[in-house]
């Protein structure tokens, strides 16, 4: 294994397969400083996230997960169940190779605040935070959670990695962005908004003549308070003055964080789930990352079916059923060979649609993990998703898992 | 299940990916019965219904998208397709009641009606449910517009859905009078009536139906009607519970089964053995897991109702499939 790897920059069209993602070599490459998981809602990303933790952590890695809504239980085993917005050492971690890892829990809201307050002064971030505005903001504009999961990566690869030196690799888990990639646009949706036409107009009146405007601006005015009420208006333009103070900073600290993300240290993991829908959006978010020149480690497939022990097509295996079952309606063996049967349909088709992916992206190295039996929330399920994930899966060849 | 038949609006939701647009189409398709008319709208701009159904992507306005599922005399409805955006709701909203026609686009070309629906959430999810209701409670502002018997919402996920249904609450520290806060009240009444029940769609594994249950808890707690639980995405029903316990504990004849082989003719039976045992007892593993969230689920006090998972995937015939067995399963108000 060369010590240097190279991670795709490139777009589709590069000749051969990319083959099976070799996590461990990712992990254990000290040069890795940051690993980013995406992909859509629900397949598996903080799940991952937790388990390539705690599996770099186990083999040396000084590591800090910032997760995002993980599983209750799942947080309760790692003592995160607390949000307290700063990392805490996870309890029976095996340390011998010299690792360790803590863990938080992203609190959307008060990072959002911790921000404000670290930007203005007291009394007007007193104002700010009790705003009617600022609160819908914080707690729900449609990406504020990735943008302070990306304000918070920033903040501890300054203070913690580039600073004091406690972790050496940082791994961040992403919310279930309803679009792909919200974390990469998010700052720049959030700092168009509050360059928007209609902020400038709200904030033309203190700043000077705006004459052009203000007839067609008093329509508005007229037609919100109308339709909203006055107090509308005025907590609106409170908010809007309020908050031009404090978003300069915000704005330069987002630009640095996206360059962070660019930066050769950093490794984006797309995971998904073996289905169309979460294929489309891995295909999305690799398209993407290509395009922002972010590094793409490889893609995850999680939650695979597992390959049926034996390789009797699913028609064979039907056959056999019926032919059982007209002898005896209740055959057990009728039972297990359509069990078999609906197995290896499942196989079939998530192979199909690994192979239509990497058809269209071959530059994606790829690992594929099984799904385990029951859910994943605590370290030693953890450790066996961290097991999958380091079996380089030649699996991942997709023609070689065709089934028959 | 005799209230069914009173049920105006469908809001379909459940966790992230459990099913919730497919089981919303399905229910539209088998609400469809003869001379009924039904919307089926999605409001999380995603286009889901559109490729679900194989159509274009959908603009904000109604479109005919295919028959319903035929009933016993082989009767048929129509459903129609609605995508719901913000943007278009509030022009629509104020073309409609302000007949701000001329100054609605002025507010768009100010920039307004981007700054309304993205930074206030609230006013955003008044927009989105502002339409839903219209559809729901067709009045003559909007002339010539098709009735609706059931309208069928693919709604945002359980996290969200007591929020997004909750307007007027949401709307309260934004927007304190007004008529969009009297108009928000009015959409409440049906929200919380009997013409309206939330659904929830989950699968049988521990995280969604904690989620099922934390947002069952939450829209009581908002006095919104909770309707069915639909256990989406089982497996395969193929063992008796006995086998299965067999199974488990790896005491399966195996004698019995590789004779059994025999008979049907398969070859390879000592490895072919070896293979089912060990799958089975895989199967019987997840099974135990399912059985015992369906336990959780059957104590949470909601009708519930079962849909398999469909191993060769969702196309527009699994969807009709899974429509019969939504009406087989009185989903739809109709004879079992
Ligand atoms: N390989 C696996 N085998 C079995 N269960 C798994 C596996 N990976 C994840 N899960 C389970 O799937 C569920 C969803 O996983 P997880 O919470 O990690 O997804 P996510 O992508 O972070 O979801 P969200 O988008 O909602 O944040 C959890 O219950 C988890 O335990
Ligand atoms: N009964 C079923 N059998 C087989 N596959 C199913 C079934 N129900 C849903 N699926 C598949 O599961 C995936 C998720 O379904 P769907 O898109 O309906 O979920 P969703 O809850 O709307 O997701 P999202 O939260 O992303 O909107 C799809 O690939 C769909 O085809
Ligand atoms: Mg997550
Ligand atoms: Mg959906």
């Amino acid at each position: 294994m060369s010590t240097h790897r190279s991670r795709t920059r490139v777009g589709p069209g590069t000749a051969h397969r990319a083959g099976p993602l070799d996590v461990d070599a990712l992990l254990a490459d000290r040069t890795t400083q940051i690993v980013v998981c995406c992909g859509s809602g629900g397949v598996g990303k903080t799940t991952t996230s937790a388990a390539l933790a705690l599996r770099a952590a186990e083999q040396g890695r000084k590591v800090v997960v910032l997760t995002i809504d993980p599983a209750r239980r799942l947080a309760q085993s790692m003592g995160i169940a607390e949000l307290d917005n700063t990392p805490r050492p996870v309890a029976d971690v095996d340390g011998t190779a010299g690792g360790s890892l803590d863990a938080m829990m992203l609190d959307m809201k008060r990072t959002f605040d911790e921000v404000v307050l670290s930007q203005a002064s007291p009394e007007k971030a007193e104002q700010i935070l009790a705003n009617p505005f600022y609160i819908a903001l914080s707690s729900s504009f449609a990406g504020t959670q990735e943008y302070m999961a990306m304000e918070k990566l920033g903040q501890i690869h300054r203070e913690h990695v580039q600073g004091s030196g406690d972790y050496d690799l940082i791994i961040v888990d992403t919310p279930p962005s309803r679009s792909a990639l919200d974390f990469l646009d998010a700052p720049e949706r959030l700092s168009s908004f509050l360059d928007g036409r209609f902020v400038r107009l709200m904030l033309a009146p203190a700043k000077g003549p705006a004459r052009l405007m203000t007839a067609g601006f008093s329509l508005i005015t007229n037609a919100l308070t109308k339709i909203l009420g006055a107090q509308f208006l005025k907590d609106l333009q409170t908010f809007v003055a309020a908050l031009d103070t404090v978003f300069g900073g915000f704005r330069q600290r987002a630009q640095k964080t996206y360059s962070l993300l660019q930066a050769d240290g950093t490794a984006f993991l797309v995971v998904a789930a073996p289905e169309p829908d979460a294929l489309r959006e891995a295909a999305y978010f690799v398209e993407r990352l290509s395009e922002d020149a972010m590094p793409l480690a490889g893609l995850i497939v999680n939650r695979a079916s597992a390959v049926p022990v034996s390789d009797l097509s699913a028609e064979e295996a039907v056959a056999g059923a019926e032919r059982l079952l007209v002898e005896d309606p209740d055959s057990l063996t009728a039972g297990l060979l359509r069990l078999h049967a609906d197995r290896a349909r499942l196989v079939e088709r998530e192979g199909e649609l690994r192979d239509r992916f990497a058809t269209a992206h071959p530059q994606v190295a790829t690992a594929v993990v099984p799904a385990l039996a029951g859910d994943v929330h605590d370290l030693d399920g953890l450790r066996r998703v961290g097991d999958l994930l380091g079996e380089v899966t030649t699996d991942a060849e997709p023609e070689s898992t065709q089934r028959r | 299940m005799s209230q069914r038949p009173k049920v105006r609006l469908h809001v379909v939701t459940g966790k992230g990916g459990t099913g919730k647009s497919t089981v919303a189409s399905a229910l539209a398709l088998a609400l469809a019965t003869a001379g009924r008319n039904v919307l089926l709208c999605e409001v999380e701009g995603r286009q889901g219904i559109a490729r679900m159904f194989d159509v274009d992507p959908l603009p904000y306005e109604e479109r005919r998208l295919t028959t319903g599922l035929p009933d016993a005399e082989g009767g048929r409805g129509v459903v129609h397709a609605l995508h719901i955006d913000a943007e278009s709701a509030l022009l629509e909203y104020l073309a409609m009641y302000y007949r701000l026609g001329r100054a609605g686009r002025a507010l768009d070309r100010f920039g307004v009606i981007e700054f309304a629906t993205t930074i206030a959430p609230g006013v955003r999810d008044v927009l989105l449910t502002g339409k839903v209701y219209e559809a729901v409670q067709r009045n003559s502002r909007n002339k010539g517009a098709i009735q609706y018997d059931a309208v069928v919402l693919d709604a945002p996920p359980t996290g969200r859905i007591t929020q997004f249904l909750n307007v007027s609450n949401e709307l309260a520290g934004l927007a304190k009078v007004g008529p969009i806060r009297s108009q928000s009240d009015t959409m409440m009444t049906l929200f919380r009536s009997p013409r309206t029940a939330v659904h929830l769609v989950t699968v049988l594994e521990e995280m969604p139906v904690q989620e099922t249950a934390d947002g069952i808890a939450e829209l009581r707690g908002a006095d919104l009607p909770v309707g069915s639980v639909i256990v989406n995405q089982v497996r395969p029903r193929d063992l008796s519970p006995a086998a299965l316990q067999a199974a488990r504990a790896g005491t399966l004849d195996r004698a019995a089964i590789r004779t059994d082989l025999e008979r049907a003719g398969l070859a390879g039976v000592d490895t072919l053995t070896e293979g089912l045992v060990a799958e089975a007892h895989d199967h019987a593993e997840r099974r135990a897991l399912e059985d015992s969230q369906r336990a959780v689920v059957e104590r949470l006090g909601v009708p519930t109702c079962e849909l398999p998972r469909l191993a060769g995937g969702i196309d527009l015939g699994a969807l009709y499939e899974l429509a019969g067995m939504l009406r087989e399963q009185g989903m739809t108000g109709g004879p079992r």
